[in-house]
Order: C-alpha cells, then structure tokens, then sequence
C-alpha cells in the first residue's frame, strides 16, 4: 500500500516538471499578471528577516543605505530584463537543459552538484529562521550576532523539529506549499509594514518628520556592532545587486522566464525587489534597532508583532525553505537517478537541516549570499554568450549537442578559471565578496568568448 | 459568496496593519495592536484560499 501511494506521488512530482526537458509551447506560455504576483512572493521571505538587521549590525548609514537599495534594485531589475529575460524567452528552456545543450551532461552535472549544496545551505538558513521562531514558547536561547556554532542542545532538537517537518511536506505536497506562499504574501509584506510602524514611537518617532533624524542617529548609524566590518553605500548598492545573482545574471530564474510571452517581462521582478528588497529589508532594520541589536528574527518579529510575528517568520522561512529543498533534491537527483524522488528528497532535507543547526549560516547570510551568486555567476555568463552573441559572431552556439561533447572545456575552464581569478583579486588585492561579480561577469565573458575560439576549431559536428 | 470572503479577508488585513497606524499615533497600546494582528491573521488565512487564484507559474 505504501508502495502504491509513493508511486502515485511520484507519478505526481513528475508532474510538475512538465516542459522540464522540452521548451514551453506557445499555448503555455503566460501575461504579466503572473509573474508579478510570483516575484513579489518570492523576494518577501524569511531571508528579509536576516537581511535587514545585518545591514544595521554593519554599520550602514542611513542615507547609504537608501540610495543603495534603490540603485542596486534598480540594476538587478535590469540583470533580470537585458540578460536573463531574453535569454529565457529565447530558448524557452530550463537552466539545465540549456547547460547541457552547451557544456555537456557530465559539467552540466557538476553545476548541478555545486547548485544543490548551495540551495541546502540556503534551505538551511531558512529552517534555522522558522526555529527562531518555533523556540520562543519554549525559551531556548536564542543565537546571536557572534554564534556561529549549535548554542544548546535545546536550538539542535528545535532545528531538527522545524527540520524534519519541512522535509515531510516537501516530500508529500509542494504544490500546496507553493500555493500557500502564493496566499500568505500580501499578510507578510503587511507584517513587516505594520510591526515597524508599532515600535517606531519605541525608537523616538511619533511624526513622520521624526522619522529621518531618528533613521540617522538611532537605527542606521553608520556605527557597526563589535566585531562587524563597516559596509558603506557601496556594499548596499553591491548587495542588493548581487543577492540574487544566480537567479538573474546566473541564468536560474530562466525555469520561470522561460514562460514569458515577451522579454520585457523581465520588468517584473521590480515587484519582488521593492516590496521585498527594499520595504522588507528596511522594516527588518527598523525592528533590530528596537530590540536593542537583537538579531533572531522570531525574537525581533515576537517583540514587534506578538504572536502573529512569530507566525509570519515561521512561515517566511517554511515557504522558502520547502521549494528551496524540492529545488535541491531535483538536482540531486540528476547525481542519482535511480533513487525514487521522495527518498532524495528525504536525504536533501537531512544534510539542510544538519547545517541549519549551525547558527553561522543566519549569521553570515550576507557573505553566504554572495558566495553563492558568485559561485554560479560564471555560467550564467557563458549561457548568455552562447545564446545571445555567438551567433552575432559566426560562432557556433549549443558546442555540447553540435559535437556529442560530454564536456565541453571551454564552458568548464570558463568556470573554474573565472572562481579562481575572483579568490586571487579577494586574497591578494584585498576586494571583498560583495564586488567580486562584476569584474568576476567581464573574465568570464572574455575567458569564454577567447577559449572558444581555440576550442571551437577542433569540434566537428556529430553525423545525423 | 466570494465577494463575502473577499470582504472578510481584506478585513483581516485591515486588522494587521491598521492598529500599528494607530500605535504610531500612541491612539492604542502594543499589546492590543498584537492582539488585533491575531485576529487579521486568522481571518486572512481562513478567507483567501477560497478565492485567492492559484499561482500560475
């Protein structure tokens, strides 16, 4: 019986893959409509709970932080729009079958290997989140700033708690799941709204022309906690940017994109990055200025919002955590496709919940963010090459599929070279992870574009 | 029937972000402004499943 019913599951995760390894037909493809309301969900989630209060850990001030968040928001709307977007509604393909189609199924493997155990320790993250949460009634304490280790044996059962009841539904109904942040977007974007409009009076404000003064000397103060580096306009600009790297520049959100009637859809994601990056992010600072520094975003929220705080977190985190798993276990199943998906599911959420014990990765959420945009972005940019501009060049795009190549060195000594240069410019000429993506795009293009012209002379296309 | 949920739903909302205005203008104390925000919750979240449209993506 069990048998039957992990079968009919599986039968219905496969489902949800439909157009997985074919582009979306023109019947399929959607408006507008969707793909606001789905960035705006996506971009309000339990990240925007860290985010924010690590910014005010940092010491950013409060003009830095404005101009930055908007400027960088700006460009990462016009990552997903000029380079994303087009890319997307061209080939109508998922990241991954795009990367084979170039790169070859044994690199287009590896990207995969690399992409999941970026999404555990992302799923992670948020599960450690939703225990800030979960803890509160029971009064374990709580990690702060400078825990980067399991606090107590308390935060390791809550975690695992939280753990294991995300990877059960991941397991049992994500369809649901994706249906419920769908519904639970416009009350959280409310909550972060209204639990920071509550403890403003708390912080000194009680008219709005208080509010800039107050904002200056008593929540951004350009002073970071000890023990934090100093982030400066840059670094917000650079953040905001960059946060979702792998999604825009790095090629991932072409699985969503690839559903646009028309590039200029890629416009939409304004959605995700104002109300989530932006009001989110601020409202998060907002509410760590009133709780003294406090970090944990249960703690935070709970002072600010009561129950329905800490509800909002719990499920801030759920709802990111639970496809951010699915996501992971999809990949990792390209590793091992004999295993039935529930069960790579069920491993994906064990190894997510055994780093979500670690405290360090809410802690240093701003540097992992950037490591993990980083680390993909080298793709992103040999995608865009290859779909968009090699033709423009005489070149030949898709090398992989042309030549029967299982590995294509050009796209792989692109990425590795390219990881490489970027440690070398952080270890040796001092330039921090939050910049690295921008010199990081150029080496990749050249390293790309040069490598081919070599590679390419040696490929002869494989007989029909 | 929809339009009834609708109300309510919207309602809710009105109960999560309304009292911190009225807190922000010292008008109602912490304290009920997190009860009210108990109330939106559960009516936002036993109203819109019902007429809220799945995602389509």
């Amino acid at each position: 019986m069990a048998e039957g019913f992990l079968q009919r599951l599986d039968t219905r995760l496969d489902a949800i893959d439909e157009y997985e390894r074919e582009p979306v037909p023109e019947s399929k493809l959607k408006g507008w409509k969707g793909f606001l309301g789905m960035y705006a969900g996506e971009h309000t989630a339990g990240t925007e709970f860290v985010i924010g209060p690590l910014f005010v850990a940092h010491g950013v001030a409060a003009v830095d932080l404005i101009w930055g968040l908007i400027l960088g928001n700006v460009l990462a709307v016009l990552s997903w729009a000029f380079l994303c977007a087009p890319v997307a509604v061209k080939t109508k393909l998922t990241l991954y079958w795009q990367l084979r189609k170039i790169c070859g199924s044994k690199l287009a493997l590896i990207y995969n290997i690399v992409n999941a155990l970026m999404f555990c320790f992302l799923a992670g993250s948020m599960i450690a989140v939703s225990a800030t949460a979960v803890g509160l009634p029971f009064g374990i304490a709580m990690p702060a700033l400078g825990d980067w280790l399991p606090t107590s044996l308390g935060w390791i059962i809550t975690v695992f708690v939280v753990g294991l009841v995300i990877t059960v539904v991941a397991i049992l109904g994500y369809d649901y799941v994706a249906r419920f942040a769908n519904i639970s977007f416009p009350w959280m974007i409310l909550v972060f709204i209204a639990a920071a409009l509550a403890v403003l009076p708390q912080l000194g404000v009680t008219s709005v022309s208080d509010f800039w003064p107050v904002a200056k000397e008593g929540i951004w103060t350009g002073v970071p906690a000890e023990g934090q580096s100093k982030f400066t306009f840059w670094h917000v600009m650079f953040f905001a940017w960059f946060a979702n790297m792998a999604m825009h520049i790095g090629m991932s959100d072409m699985s969503i994109l690839r559903f646009a009637e028309k590039w200029q859809y890629g416009f939409s994601s304004a959605t995700g990055m104002f109300f989530g990056h932006f009001i989110a992010w601020m409202a998060s600072g907002i509410l760590t200025a009133a709780a003294a520094g406090a970090i944990a975003p249960g703690l935070i929220a709970y002072n600010s919002a009561g129950i329905a705080g800490a509800v909002c977190v719990v499920i801030a985190g759920w709802t990111t955590a639970n496809p951010t798993i699915y996501r992971a276990g999809l990949a990792f199943q390209s590793v091992t496709p004999d295993w039935k998906r529930w069960k790579v599911t069920l491993f994906t959420g064990l190894v997510t919940t055994i780093f979500a014990c670690f405290p360090a990765l809410v802690m240093k959420l701003l540097d992992f963010v950037a490591l993990y945009g980083l680390v993909l972005m080298p793709m992103g940019a040999v995608i865009f090459l290859d779909v968009m501009l090699f033709p423009k060049f005489n070149m030949k795009s898709n090398l992989a599929e042309m030549a029967g190549l299982d590995f294509n060195w050009a796209a792989g000594l692109t990425w590795f070279v390219t990881l490489l240069l970027c440690l070398f410019i952080n270890l040796y000429m001092g330039i921090e992870i939050f910049f690295l993506g921008l010199p990081g795009w150029f080496i990749a293009a050249l390293l790309y574009i040069g490598i081919s012209v070599f590679y390419q002379k040696k490929q002869q296309p494989v007989p029909a | 029937m929809n339009i009834l949920l609708k109300i309510v739903s919207f309602f809710g909302l009105g109960l999560t972000v309304v009292p911190s205005i009225l807190v922000f203008w010292q008008s109602l104390s912490m304290e009920d402004h997190k009860f009210y925000m108990i109330f939106g919750m559960i009516l936002w979240f036993a109203t819109s499943p019902f007429w809220m449209k799945e995602q389509e993506l």
